[in-house]
């Protein structure tokens, strides 16, 4: 029981950062009809720049700030000089593109900070960890993360749902061409809202670059997962996002201990332990497929206009 | 344009073993070997990608199953080409079969999506294999035979190789030609026209699906034998993404494309990896460069503008 609640925390934990990185993709892909398959590369570098800005500066919180903005410049800086062009290509051609981006990123990183993982020291406000409930004590600071995240969310709803700017990402997002003809400009609006995004994939990865080990790999594994999510949720949809990403997060942790016990139960626990952690790789996948099957376009489609 | 440029491409490819290259040779084979490999792949990528207008991100899938259909096989003492030739053919069959029936239900970018979780799922479940390497991959013992022949070792996998490729090239090239061909590109213009004269759209998709499916796991047959070692990195989204870069850069719909595509990047690479250990900080650019400002691909070059 105990083991469940830790399970089910760590997977609403890793719900909430999937949707930090898949709310800035399904925004990108709502407003422009653009793959940022680089998205990924964001969440990397946020978690680089973390760890050598809070190396910089003795302080996590400092680089957490110093990060996220200098990720949020940098996505603006790719969209200016690369992104921009791919609008209006067909979506092979964007796929393409940032999977060059993908590739030419990761490699910088590579000569800059070498192959080998870093890590990232926790803050020590957030250090330690306190008793949830009888027999079981849980880390503070994937506590602030799940905080952190919700906050996030919270405050994105309110921005989409609530301010001037939001109106006109929702507006871009059923009708860009509409949106500009009634005066707004949309160049603008776009790199908006991939700075946005690509601040968010930055926070994310500073956020999680003490419980994990920094290398130039980590944005490839959560890409794939955040599409997994930003499909299943429907493509442009921040609410989907949502739901998406917890289903995935909670998915993805409790199917890896449910399986495999699932498995011991049935086949024995040597072949459950062979067995059971390939199959629960697969499970988000599977659920991923079966959703598709019934609904083509996610659980909840952004409304568009063709 | 159209009959010349892989007239000359095969002539090319059939005259490499009588260069002497000197001691350089036995690399010179092998290499061009590797490029024949990948060119066999991506052209049944392209029957998809040109003829059908279907992106799959997860033709690596068939890779790897032709790889594994090699390696399962040799573990149990059976290294006869048409065994082997039967088990990957079949296996292909059936995955594309069973996933494209799902995957066929989605559209656009949905549909890239799918495609990619379902070669996901095939990387974890090569993995999970304990008995043949797992994660590690798998050894082979024996390279694959033709009635005891030993037709994949040395020259004879360059000769095996070629034909294949070539009976793989004129197989596309005539169903594109077919009237099957024909529909298939119809749909990709207009699909519900395509109903309305009574032909399935679905049927004849997953048809192709499945023949692009099995050319591609003779390629993997192949890759296994040519690194004597199956893995699940075949499998990876990485692999796929470089496929769609070979067709593309080729010029996607026109096959010969592919062939032409293949050779570039697989020669691209090792050039640049003799210069130096971080070639894709200049393959990386030079995609997006490519991607922005080279649009129909190889094949277009001198071809008419249609």
């Amino acid at each position: 029981m105990t083991l469940l609640v830790v399970q089910a925390l760590n997977g609403v934990q890793l719900g909430l950062l999937l949707f930090l990185i898949a709310a800035g993709l399904t925004l990108v892909f709502g407003v422009m009809d653009f793959i940022n398959l680089a998205h990924g590369v964001q969440y990397m570098l946020g978690a680089y720049l973390g760890v050598a800005f809070a190396g910089l500066t003795g302080s996590f919180w400092l680089g957490l700030l110093l990060a996220s903005v200098v990720a949020g410049v940098t996505g603006i800086a790719l969209e200016r000089l690369v992104f921009r062009h791919l609008y209006g290509r067909s979506h092979l051609d964007q796929v393409l593109a940032t999977f060059g981006v993908i590739l030419t990123l990761n490699e910088a990183v590579r000569v800059l900070w070498g192959t080998a993982p870093l890590q990232m020291p926790m803050p020590d406000a957030l250090s330690g960890s306190f008793q949830l409930m009888e027999g079981l004590r849980y880390p503070v600071y994937r506590v602030a993360l799940i905080v952190a995240g919700l906050l996030v969310a919270v405050g994105l709803a309110w921005a989409v749902n609530c301010t001037r700017a939001g109106m006109l990402i929702r507006a871009g997002a059923s009708n860009a061409a509409m949106v500009s003809a009634l005066g707004v400009d949309i160049g603008r609006l776009f790199t908006l809202v991939f700075g946005i995004g690509a601040m968010l994939a930055g926070f994310a990865g500073v956020m999680a670059a003490p419980l994990v080990s920094v290398e130039p790999s980590m944005g490839d594994n959560l890409l794939i997962l955040a599409f997994v999510v930003i499909v299943i949720g429907g493509v442009g949809a921040i609410r989907g996002a949502f739901v998406a990403a917890l289903m995935v997060g909670l998915v993805d942790t409790l199917g890896r201990t449910m399986v495999t016990d699932a498995f011991k139960a049935a086949l024995g626990a040597s072949a459950a332990a062979r067995v059971g952690p390939a199959v629960a790789s697969m499970l988000i996948y599977l659920v991923m497929a079966a959703v598709l099957a019934i609904r083509p376009a996610g659980l909840f489609p952004a409304a568009r206009d063709a | 344009m159209n009959r010349l440029v892989p007239l000359l491409a095969f002539a090319a490819l059939a005259a490499v073993p009588f260069i002497p290259f000197g001691r350089e040779g036995g690399y010179v084979l092998l290499l061009v070997s590797r490029v024949m490999v990948f060119a066999l792949a991506a052209i049944s990528l392209d029957l998809l990608l040109g003829g059908g207008g279907m992106v799959s991100f997860g033709h690596a899938a068939y890779l790897a199953i032709g790889a594994y259909a090699v390696a399962i096989l040799d573990a149990n003492d059976v290294s006869e080409a048409w065994a082997v030739l039967a088990a990957a053919l079949g296996a292909a069959a059936l995955f594309a079969a069973g996933t494209g029936a799902v995957a066929l239900r989605t559209r656009g970018v949905n549909f890239i999506m799918i495609t990619l979780a379902f070669a996901q799922m095939v990387y974890f479940a090569a993995g999970s294999l304990a008995a043949y390497g797992g994660d590690d991959g798998y050894s082979l013992i024996a390279r694959t035979e033709l009635f005891g022949w030993p037709v994949l070792k040395g020259r004879g996998f360059y000769a095996t190789a070629f034909v294949l490729l070539l009976a793989g090239y004129l197989l596309c090239r005539m169903l594109v030609a077919s009237r099957f061909g024909r529909v298939l590109r119809a749909i990709r213009q207009n699909r519900q026209r395509v109903q309305a004269m009574g032909f399935n759209p679905f049927t004849v998709q997953l048809t192709a699906m499945v023949i692009a499916g099995m050319l591609c796991a003779v390629a993997g047959v192949l890759l296994a034998n040519l690194s004597e070692f199956a893995s699940p990195a075949y499998a990876t989204w990485q692999r796929s993404g470089d496929l769609l870069i070979m067709v593309i850069l080729g010029g996607a719909g026109s096959l010969h494309g592919a062939l032409l595509g293949a050779a570039f990047v697989v020669l691209l690479e090792e050039a640049l990896g003799r210069l130096t250990e971080h070639w894709r900080l200049i393959f990386g650019p030079l995609l997006v460069l490519s991607v922005l400002y080279f649009r129909g691909g190889l094949a277009g070059i001198g071809a008419k503008r249609d």
